[in-house]
């Protein structure tokens, strides 16, 4: 019988850390801007579980204000990408 | 008890978070990652946060739990439009088995507005949708 603690540490973790990875490929080899744009996105939600996990982990609450933070920087950088993009079609 | 509840919550979230990022990475066409990475890491992160509302006994802990979920939910949906829309703008290609596209045409190139079925009786859309030719221009 495992416990929650080594629950956490040998496979919540691991799945996230692994889906990280992935992303990052696209990140990578995406072929326009706006694929690049939403691997971002999901890089910075994914480390927003991340986070959670750890504080749940090392008992930390106050890491759920990293959370917040990166939560509002990942929408204000998604739609200030979205902004300029669509502004430079224009010119 | 409640270690089972959390086990099985903190799977549903980890699994959909992997399932976003397969998705992200093995979709052939930009809108179709970007359909699938919103819905599912929103639910992914969601049911890691009540996780950690359930688990920390503190008041504190849980308003912030509830606060990032409800602003997640909030704001997910809006950031993807709007990467959405500027994407078709700038011509991003769709996939080449897409059967229809039903913007193509009925977007104002300059002002981007988007124009009702009345105006499109009056121009009638000539434009192509464009939709990609092969499997390279969007994988």
């Amino acid at each position: 019988m495992i416990t929650l603690e080594t629950y956490f540490d040998y496979v919540i973790l691991p799945i996230l850390a692994i889906s990280v990875m992935m992303v990052f490929i696209r990140l990578f080899k995406g072929p326009s801007v706006v694929d690049r744009v939403i691997a971002l996105d999901l890089i910075i939600t994914t480390g927003i579980g991340i986070i959670t996990v750890y504080s749940i982990r090392s008992n930390q609450a106050v890491l759920l204000d990293v959370a917040i933070i990166l939560a509002l920087i990942a929408f204000l950088g998604t739609v200030a990408f979205a902004y300029y993009i669509e502004k430079q079609k224009d010119d | 008890m409640i270690d089972i509840i959390l086990a099985i919550l903190s799977s549903i979230g980890a699994l959909s978070i992997l399932f976003a990022s397969i998705g992200i990475l093995r979709m052939p066409d930009f809108y179709l990652r970007l359909s699938v990475t919103v819905k599912a890491s929103t639910l992914g992160v969601g049911l890691l946060l009540i996780c950690a509302a359930i688990m920390f006994p503190d008041v504190s802990v849980t308003t912030k739990a509830i606060a990032i979920i409800f602003f997640l939910i909030i704001t997910a949906p809006i950031a993807a439009h709007m990467i959405g829309r500027s994407a078709y703008f700038t011509g991003t290609p769709l996939w080449k088995d897409t059967v229809i596209d039903e913007l193509a045409g009925m977007y104002n190139k300059e002002t981007h507005e988007l124009e009702s079925k009345e105006e499109e009786a009056e121009n009638p859309p000539n434009e192509e949708p464009n939709i990609a030719k092969s499997d390279e221009e969007t994988e």
